[in-house]
């Protein structure tokens, strides 16, 4: 074994590099400035943001699109701070990324120095792990173990705490010895991955006798790589798949099996669906409340298989039939094997077929056709943008109106497409997760599709995506409100809006966008939507802005209301009248 | 062995944890993070300095047993979880308490220790420092005993656990 000797800080970069890490969105500063020394000699390209929130989100939407963790590294106290809603972000929707946050010197701990916070006092609730590092010694062990937690098991984010002392080359104690056989330390973190085959023969048992049967697909599908294995067992076995908000794309939307999205803003069919089932399958989902709506009420005739990796999942919100944890794409192959061996059943399913394509016909999603006179439909925007995209565009979204439409609206026909804000529904998450998807797939066109309201959260980040290079689209849907905010207080608080108008003409997104470099346009007419979207996919070297002007009255159909079972769905007012 | 499921309100967990800083506010921090209630929580080192163990008594109304377990199960420092039915395990917490103990009161006060099985620690001018080691049961029921006399200082450890050996341990 050869050992070398370094410094901590350098011992850092080398220790990324070795992670495979080649891009790090970040912001220097006190703290953390002696690893931006030896950074300037790596091989790993650094993303400059104007904000550590914009750095979290973007390592976010690189792990989204990549499958790779995503990683950040910012200086201590309000940089560890302003990251800390991307780490909530990103354990909420078991994001891989690892954070490194630079520290006061180790001695200058609890003694409240300049910029010191408690960042992982502060961050223990919103990661999946954070390490406060103490020697110089133990920095590529950690980030070793910080890897390795960060994107087995169940992923999440790891944080990193490192004291200035042991990174800076003029202070002893950043003295150490490289090795480069690093042995991890991890007694209490066994991450299951095998799953019980009893487990899995007592589910391929209830879902051979299932009448009803839907296979309720989560975000886990997408973290396990499983969605080829998905399709196989869904065409074998001919059930209808959902795709939750955190798994648009893990499914073909185009496929006649997929329902599309449930929950709140789901269509019709995916709830009424999953409400009338017999049996769901749920795989890497976790029956989140938006997705079941009031609980007592949720699928009240339906067996539950629940597959999970973490068995904390299991049973959690609604009590499973049979409990699976384990690794989603191993137990769908397990699943597979068992059909193919056994045979699939011979429950009989046409009726339950026809149900679901009555529903489909009675109940596609709707929304009145525009009129002259009125602003854009946002639908018909995000139509277009479909239509005129290619079909493995990312789609990066925020949270509220616009991100419900984009899920809605879409046709996601490829995993890995889709990229927002679930769990934690973090306004602002658009722009940046973009950037990190542009990124980190360089080759593919890259779609934000934002409201006004997120855009004014994180639209600094445009400078980062100019200067660094990542030419991201941005489609505007701007309403002058705060969208879903002003949805409800419309249909549950008698019209009474409170602070949901923004402002109609300030900012002005056009020159706001091009004085961050960017080339900029605003649609009002709906005749001038398709050039302007065609005009943006030919522009490749620079970021583009579409302000598109869109209704302030128009709403996301259907809706369950908050405290309502899924029976209760809300359809537009054309289709309330149909019998379900 | 023999255990019947037991419908207690409390459970007890011998959680191992890695001997770390910042270990007992993970633990804490989970249980306030998703509400649920520590009845009793006593920390120690172990054999292995390398770790620690925690006896945790967890009310189970606040939250299904299984749910506290698998949470605590992923916090990356926790080794090992071991969850006590209270007819397997053998239990014992510390008491030292401080009374008032007038000279003509210590004859009365000392042979209920004495029943009890307990010590005294100090005795002062008109105070008895007592300590007792006991299922936690009996505590209770030794420090009622003590409450007529007037208790000036009372200190429990929190109980701790392991469980029973086997019949052929």
């Amino acid at each position: 074994m050869t050992t070398k000797p370094m410094d901590g800080g350098q011992a850092l970069i080398r220790a990324l590099e070795n992670e495979g890490v080649d891009l790090l969105f970040g912001l220097p500063g006190g703290a953390i400035l002696p690893v931006y020394d030896p950074l300037i000699d790596s091989s790993i390209r650094h993303v400059l943001v104007r904000h550590e929130q914009g750095a979290g989100h973007m390592a976010s939407g690189y792990a989204h699109a990549t499958g790779r963790p995503g990683v950040a590294m910012v200086t201590s106290g309000p940089a560890a701070t302003n990251i800390v809603t991307a780490l909530c972000d990103a354990h909420l929707d078991s994001v891989p990324l690892v954070c490194i946050t630079g520290q006061v010197p180790y001695a200058a701990i609890g003694t409240d120095a300049f910029q010191e916070c408690d960042t992982t006092g502060i961050t223990m609730s919103v990661t999946k792990h954070n390490f406060l590092v103490t020697e110089a010694q133990d920095i590529p062990r950690i980030v070793k173990e910080a890897f390795h937690i960060a994107t087995t098991g169940r992923p999440g984010p790891v944080l990193v705490d490192i004291p200035k002392d042991i990174v800076d080359p003029n202070n002893p104690r950043s003295a150490m010895e490289w090795s480069d056989d690093v042995e991890m330390d991890l007694p209490g973190y066994n991450p299951t991955t095998g799953v019980d085959p009893a487990g899995i023969a007592a589910a391929a048992d209830l879902i051979r006798a299932a009448e009803r049967p839907v296979l309720y697909v989560g975000g886990g599908i997408l973290k396990s790589r499983a969605c080829e294995v998905l399709r196989q067992f869904a065409e074998m076995t001919g059930i209808h798949v959902v795709t939750t908000l955190m798994a648009r794309g893990a499914f073909p939307d185009s496929h006649e099996l997929c329902l599309g999205m449930p929950g709140m803003h789901g269509n019709f069919t995916a709830v009424t669906a999953m409400q009338e089932a017999d049996l769901l399958v749920a795989l890497g989902a976790r029956f989140d409340d938006r997705v079941t709506g009031r609980l007592d009420g949720f699928a009240p005739d339906a067996k539950i298989i629940h597959v999970d990796i973490d068995g904390a999942e299991l049973g959690k919100v609604r009590r499973p039939d049979v409990a699976i944890q384990g690794d989603c794409r191993l137990a769908v192959e397990e699943l597979v094997a068992d059909f193919s061996a056994n045979g699939t059943g011979d429950a009989d399913r046409s009726a339950w077929r026809s149900r679901i394509s009555g529903w489909q016909e009675r109940f596609p999603l709707f929304y009145e056709p525009w009129e002259p006179g009125q602003a854009l439909k946002p639908q018909y925007v995000i139509e277009r943008l479909r239509d005129l995209t290619p079909d493995d565009t990312i789609v990066a979204s925020g949270v509220g109106q616009h991100q419900m439409w984009a899920s809605q609206y879409w046709n996601f026909d490829h995993p890995y497409t889709w990229i927002n804000s679930g769990g934690l529904g973090t306004m602002g998450y658009a722009i940046p997760a973009a950037i990190g998807a542009k990124a980190g797939m360089p080759d593919r066109m890259v779609w934000a599709v934002d409201g006004d309201g997120c855009f004014q959260m994180t639209a600094q980040e445009l400078v980062t995506a100019t200067v660094e290079g990542f030419p991201i689209k941005v489609a505007l849907l701007n309403n002058s409100y705060l969208g879903m905010v002003r949805q409800w207080q419309e249909m549950f608080y008698d019209e009474r809006f409170s602070e949901v108008f923004l402002s109609k003409d300030v900012p002005d997104y056009k020159m706001w966008a091009q004085s961050m470099g960017c080339e900029a346009m605003r649609v009002d007419d709906p005749d001038e939507i398709d050039d302007a979207i065609t005009r943006a996919n030919e522009i490749d070297d620079r970021p583009v802005v579409i302000d598109f002007r869109i209704m302030a009255e128009e709403k996301v159909y259907p809706m369950v209301p908050s405290g309502a079972t899924n029976s209760d769905l809300v359809v537009p007012p054309s289709q309330t009248d149909l019998p379900r | 062995m023999k255990v019947a499921e037991p419908d207690f309100r409390y459970h007890t967990l011998v959680v191992t944890v890695e001997n770390k800083s910042g270990v007992l506010a993970r633990v804490a921090g989970l249980f306030a993070q998703r509400g649920f209630n520590i009845e009793s929580l006593a920390v120690a080192p172990t054999d292995d300095d390398r770790f620690s163990r925690l006896t945790i008594v967890v009310d189970v109304e606040s939250a299904p047993l299984d749910q506290v377990v698998k949470q605590l199960d992923k916090l990356v420092n926790v080794v090992e979880i071991r969850e006590l039915h209270p007819g397997s395990a053998v239990e014992r917490e510390l008491m030292i308490v401080t009374v008032d103990a007038e000279p003509d009161r210590r004859d009365e006060l000392v042979e209920h220790l004495d029943r009890a099985g307990g010590k005294v620690l100090s005795v002062g001018v008109d105070r008895m420092m007592l300590s007792l080691v006991g299922l936690p049961k009996r505590i209770d029921e030794f420090e009622d005993l003590l409450r007529p006399f007037g208790i000036v200082e009372l200190q429990r450890t929190g109980r701790v656990a392991l469980a029973a050996l086997d019949e052929d341990a």
